[in-house]
């Protein structure tokens, strides 16, 4: 912890403060806006958490990306999980998945009738699970970015190794570049840069966003979780704004070395094959997930239980694809407030609680006097 | 044939249950008013102007770092009463047992409820056991109310909070839900937090003779300090400023929260309080807490200003955001 300390210092966070004021002023005075996507949902809740927004000067503006593997996860996804459940398997699952909406019930619900839904906090507990009672089987709710990809596959890996059969995982595993290829791609975004994820970073390297600079233009800058990193981080942007330039900065590199975990890539690549995602509020984007390879399809719960994933059904008013590129503003989107609120979320933006339109629910809408 | 589980029949009104009120709590608690299991205690209050509360305790595990579930079922009470400026007198103790329910386990328990309540300086007046099947319920569930006599001079209600006003707490918050949490989820830390489960009584007695500057008190359990300050904001015409620098916690407990991804202003303290006090006596109340050891860490963590009922953090980036209720369950968060 004193370690982390460190990097919540209050006197370097006024320092650096001061800094991102005078950027701010001298952007504001040239007349231009800045729209700096944070792309991941820790950077969301951590610009949240520390009201990094209230630093920026009213032309520089944060808008949440669609980097929360939780919240991007299908209703479809969902139902398959309660599905398994009904079959009597044990499902098994990090804990912020039990309040996504599913097409009729979500986890926690289903959980209250009865069903075997248990949540952990690693993939190791439901390997512990299923090696105590073989006769069981166990699924794991295999979701997350590539960081998380990680430890479930060596999950996968030691269940392999030490021939527990009754463990499978459902996956819808999501991979960060090919989303931030489909949205800078996209003639209509309206984001000039890019606040990078840390712990993704650490495990991809820095190559797979020389792409988003040199091809796109967008200032991008790889940054880690505390309060002065995400400071430095867009203080980083700012200055690379002010002097025209574009090029991906690693402001985290206590964490993120160039060729990112060769050790991690290499098992990933041994189990997995990147594969056409579904994400909630966006849709389908190919090569924007993971699939299990067919040798290992034993693991594979849609594959082991013979079922098919559903679509699930979203309604279909839902905005989230127009407030992820930074195209709309939440009020704009006719649910926004009415059918889709904290308390019932439809699309992502919500389903964070600290997503563009949760934030806005809370801190912008009308009636609700900002700070 | 003696039996170290408990049974259905230790809730049947039988022998079986007459065994374990024989055995395991008149000893402990058999002194005062249950000495002849009366139906209901007969009880000579000092005063007539009572405090009267009720709770009920569920927690899993049952024993965890810092405590099991009665010292929280005594400290829960006696708090609510100390917060409300009543000086705790008697509880009552209801306890739901689970079929099965290990009676070592049972004693522990029993046991910390004897030795909280004499630390407390309170009674069990009366008291009732039911069983439940294997399955109905997570081991033990407790249920205390706590009668009380109010301590002179304290006039507390959230309407008496005026812009000005400290914003005082005893000490660190968060250790106990966290503490609960680091344990229910084998997260395997040698060195993890431990609940600060524990009474607040004497915090609240040593300063009832400056009882009439003190607006407002509250032990910051379910929901944390955010639900509690909240509530006290909420519907007036003010706002709460608090320093996040300013707000004591224990390393171990910000690193667990820190692996969860968990918000400490959401997480429950177990033997803690919260005052609202006339900013000319706030040097004076942390001056007297920090002399008793429940109060070591006490500290000035806010102030009210002029607003309209919100929560304004002063974060550590020096930025500022609203402080909310938490939703509901504590989850712990993998993005």
């Amino acid at each position: 912890m004193r370690y982390i300390d460190k990097f919540r210092d209050p006197k370097a966070a006024a320092q650096i403060r001061d800094s991102i004021s005078l950027l701010c002023r001298q952007l504001e005075e040239g007349g231009r806006t800045l729209r700096i996507m944070e792309v991941c949902g820790s950077h969301t809740m951590a610009i949240s958490r520390y009201g990094i927004r209230s630093v920026l000067g009213p032309t520089v503006r944060l808008i949440s990306g669609p980097g929360c593997p939780v919240c991007v996860t299908t209703p479809g996804y969902i139902d398959a999980a309660i599905e398994l459940a009904r079959t009597g398997a044990l499902i098994l699952s990090f804990g912020d998945l039990l309040n996504v909406p599913g097409s009729m019930l979500t986890l926690a619900q289903a959980r209250s009738q009865g069903l075997g839904v248990e949540t952990c906090y690693s993939p190791l507990t439901a390997l512990e699970i299923a090696a105590r009672d073989r006769k069981r089987q166990v699924v794991f709710l295999g979701i997350g970015f590539e960081t998380t990809v990680g430890p479930v596959i060596a999950m996968v890996d030691r269940a392999h190794r030490e021939g527990i059969r009754n463990l499978s995982v459902l996956t819808a595993f999501k991979r960060v570049p090919p989303v931030l290829h489909a949205l800078v791609t996209d003639p209509e975004l309206k984001i000039d840069a890019f606040l990078l994820p840390a712990h993704v970073s650490a495990i991809i390297g820095e190559k797979p966003y020389q792409v988003l600079a040199e091809r796109y233009g967008k200032s991008c800058v790889i940054a880690g979780f505390e309060p002065l990193d995400i400071l430095y981080g867009i203080n980083g942007i700012l200055q690379q704004a002010l002097s025209n330039q574009v090029r991906v900065d690693n402001q985290y590199n206590r964490v993120v070395k160039p060729a990112g975990n060769q050790r991690a890539s290499r098992l990933i690549e041994m189990y997995l094959q990147p594969s056409v995602a579904d994400w909630r509020g966006i849709g389908q984007i190919p090569f924007s997930g993971y699939e299990l390879r067919e040798q290992w399809s034993a693991f594979d719960a849609p594959r082991r239980f013979d079922m098919v994933v559903p679509e699930g059904h979203v309604n279909p008013g839902c905005r989230c694809g127009d407030v992820l590129r930074g195209v709309s503003t939440p009020p704009d989107c006719p649910l926004f407030g009415k059918a889709c609120m904290p308390s019932q979320p439809v699309g992502p933006c919500m389903v964070s609680s600290e997503g563009t339109c949760a934030a806005y629910y809370r801190y912008e809408r009308p009636g609700v006097k900002p700070e | 044939m003696k039996t170290d589980t408990i049974q259905l029949a230790h809730g049947g009104g039988g022998r079986l249950s007459r065994d374990l009120i024989q055995t395991e709590i008149l000893p402990r608690f058999g002194q005062g008013p249950l000495r002849d299991l009366p139906d209901g205690a007969s009880l000579d209050l000092p005063d007539s102007r009572v405090v009267f509360t009720t709770d009920s305790f569920v927690v899993r595990p049952l024993e965890f770092p810092g405590g099991n579930i009665g010292n929280l079922a005594v400290h829960g009470t006696v708090n609510d009463l100390a917060v409300c400026g009543a000086s705790p007198l008697w509880l009552s103790l209801g306890l739901i047992l689970e079929e099965g329910l290990p009676m070592p386990l049972l004693r522990r328990v029993l046991d910390t409820i004897r030795d909280s309540c004499s630390a407390c300086g309170v009674g069990i007046a009366t008291g009732d056991i039911k069983v439940v099947e294997q399955g109905r319920c997570d081991g033990m569930y407790v249920n205390t109310a706590g009668i009380g006599t109010r301590m002179p001079g304290f006039t507390l209600s959230p309407g008496r909070i005026r812009a000005g006003d400290s914003v005082i707490v005893s000490g660190n918050i968060a250790d106990h839900g966290m503490a609960v949490l680091a344990v229910r989820d084998n997260l395997g830390f040698k060195d993890g937090p431990s609940s600060d489960s524990g009474p607040v009584h004497r915090l609240v007695s040593a300063i009832q003779d400056i009882a009439p500057s003190i607006r407002f008190m509250r032990d910051p359990t379910r929901g944390g300090l955010a639900a509690v300050v909240n509530e006290m904001a909420s519907g007036l015409p003010v706002d709460v400023r608090i320093r996040e620098a300013d707000v004591p916690s224990d390393p171990r407990t910000r690193a667990v929260a820190e692996m969860l991804g968990l918000d400490l202003f959401h997480v429950a303290s177990e033997g803690r309080v919260v005052a609202v006090c006339d900013p000319a006596v706030t040097a004076e109340v942390i001056d007297r807490w920090r002399k008793l050891s429940e109060g070591s860490a006490a500290g000035c963590i806010g102030t009210v200003t002029a607003g309209s009922g919100r929560v304004v953090i002063e974060t550590l980036a020096g930025g500022t955001r609203l402080l909310d209720v938490p939703a509901g369950e504590l989850l712990p968060r993998i993005c």
